[in-house]
């Protein structure tokens, strides 16, 4: 492919013309940097902001097509293989990130840490070891530090581990644009494919999650392909045990993978684990029951009855481990 | 075209270069500057072959933009030679071990070991395993790969240790 443009003759190279060719991923790149070339403008605007506050004005001023870029590990491949051509690029890397804190039972994180920060903090790990656990499975070392927080909310993938945590976690994703923050609750924050609550000039400024108590425990577990890989699926499970009696007084599950966006739970179904301790088969049979509530997509990933069957085996172990560790630290007390 | 002067401060030099703002650092590393350490594998971020330092912490330059890292201190394979271009102990001890074959996966290989050992110590075989999970290697087969970087990590522990004593 690029062979052709040394050579000397890309100028004279007629660009393809059959409708089909435009389907390749390969002939959409070759016609891409023909046009570049031939044209001699770059493919969009770049600005560089400093504050939320100068990417908000940003995104407005450059208006439809503006994209704001955080840690690019998502949206650059995307342009790279031309499925995204956003007219301008607003760079939130000039913003600096605040490192993790708790403060009100809440961890708070800043929208432009890294991953690797995330993963390396030991307060996370003490505050919520759930969220240390599902950020491990993210990528490769290279997308973790440089993938952020907020980025990988905005970007809302249905397979995002983040968003799992967020969902078992009562997760709160703070919003600014230009009539303010914004504070929306995880469960309507995600609402399609690749499609988040966020508007069109609203960034991600930041991430609550509930601080791990005393008489909770956690688990997280996913299946990709290969180590690093997009997961086919995963659960992040949260079970609380009651302030009295050692039964189960609350329990959250975020489901990846099993939707075209990251869904929690069924609440209905999860309350029927509470006020006792379930035994295995009762157990399986609320994974099978949260199971049947979700709906599969088949993708490139997998086929939708795999998944099917996966999530279920998921939800069980996970709500199994999460139970066991719960009842760990409530012995331990 | 609108390019935009930026200053790349590679291996420790200073380029001062026009690029469009489009312009990934890899194609500027590659094809503006000449680094054939930093290749194009996948695009995507995925294979690790486009791998750089940037301020000592393992990037793929595939998904980076050129305007975005200036005045950031960028390391290429070519920046752990010493002055005399000889082979950093890392490379010796891949050649020694046969951590490389065709070396098209090498610079990014040790690239990112090398971020991993600034950073820890002595860490473990499956730590190791999980710092280079994403760096594709379609000869080696990894095992040679990672005993490399272990005695690598082995000697230089010795080596510390030896000093201090």
């Amino acid at each position: 492919m690029t062979a052709m443009f040394e050579s000397g003759v890309d100028k004279a190279m007629p660009m393809p013309s059959a409708p089909g060719a435009l389907e390749d991923t390969h002939a959409r790149v070759v016609l891409d940097d023909w046009e570049r070339r031939w044209y001699g403008e770059p493919r969009f605007k770049y600005e560089l902001v400093r504050s939320y506050e100068e990417a908000v004005f940003a995104l407005r001023e450059h208006g439809e097509g503006a994209k704001a870029l955080a840690g690019g590990q998502s949206l650059v491949p995307l342009m790279n293989l031309r499925v995204l051509r956003p007219s301008a690029l607003i760079d939130l890397n000039g913003i600096v990130a605040i490192a993790p804190q708790v403060e009100g039972g809440r961890l708070s994180l800043s929208a432009m840490t890294r991953y690797s920060q995330v993963l390396l903090s030991e307060l996370v790990r003490c505050q919520t070891p759930l969220l240390t656990a599902a950020i491990a499975y993210v990528g490769n070392v290279r997308v973790r530090n440089r993938g952020t927080i907020g980025g990988a909310l905005a970007h809302g993938q249905a397979t995002s581990e983040l968003a799992a945590v967020a969902l078992a976690l009562g997760g709160e994703i703070l919003a600014y644009g230009p009539t303010g923050t914004r504070l929306i609750d995880a469960e309507e924050f995600f609402v399609g494919h690749l499609k988040t609550d966020l508007r069109p000039e609203e960034v991600v400024t930041g991430l609550r999650l509930e601080v791990a108590q005393s008489r909770q425990g956690s688990s997280f577990t996913e299946l990709a392909r290969r180590s690093g890989a997009e997961a086919i699926a995963g659960v992040a499970a949260n079970v609380t045990l009651s302030p009295e009696r050692d039964v189960i007084g609350g329990v959250r599950l975020g489901l990846i993978g099993v939707d075209e966006r990251p869904v929690a739970g069924d609440r209905t179904i999860l309350s029927s684990l509470l006020g006792r301790i379930p035994t295995p088969t009762e157990i399986d049979d609320v994974a099978a029951e949260v199971t049947a509530r979700t709906a599969p997509v088949t993708d490139s990933q997998s086929t939708a009855s795999y998944r099917r069957r996966l999530v279920r085996v998921l939800i069980r172990r996970a709500l199994t481990e999460a139970l066991q560790r719960a009842e760990e630290r409530a012995s331990a007390e | 075209m609108s390019l935009q002067q930026v200053t790349l401060q590679v291996n420790g030099v200073a380029h001062e270069i026009s690029v469009a703002p489009d312009a990934l650092l890899l194609d500027v590393l590659h094809d503006q500057l000449g680094f054939r350490d930093v290749r194009y594998g996948c695009g995507e971020g995925v294979c690790g072959t486009c791998t750089v330092l940037l301020d000592g912490e393992a990037v793929s330059s595939c998904l980076v933009y050129a305007v975005q890292v200036e005045f950031r201190e960028i390391t290429t394979l070519a920046g752990l030679l010493g002055e005399d271009e000889s082979l950093h102990p890392l490379q010796e001890t891949f050649l020694r071990l046969g951590g490389t074959q065709c070396g098209f996966c090498t610079p990014g290989v040790i690239l990112t070991a090398y971020g991993l050992a600034q950073r820890m110590p002595r860490p473990t075989r499956e730590e190791i395993r999980y710092e280079l999970g994403g760096s594709l290697c379609r000869c080696t087969g990894y095992t040679k790969i990672l005993d490399a970087v272990e005695s690598y990590l082995e000697n230089r522990a010795f080596a510390s240790e030896e000093a201090r004593s």
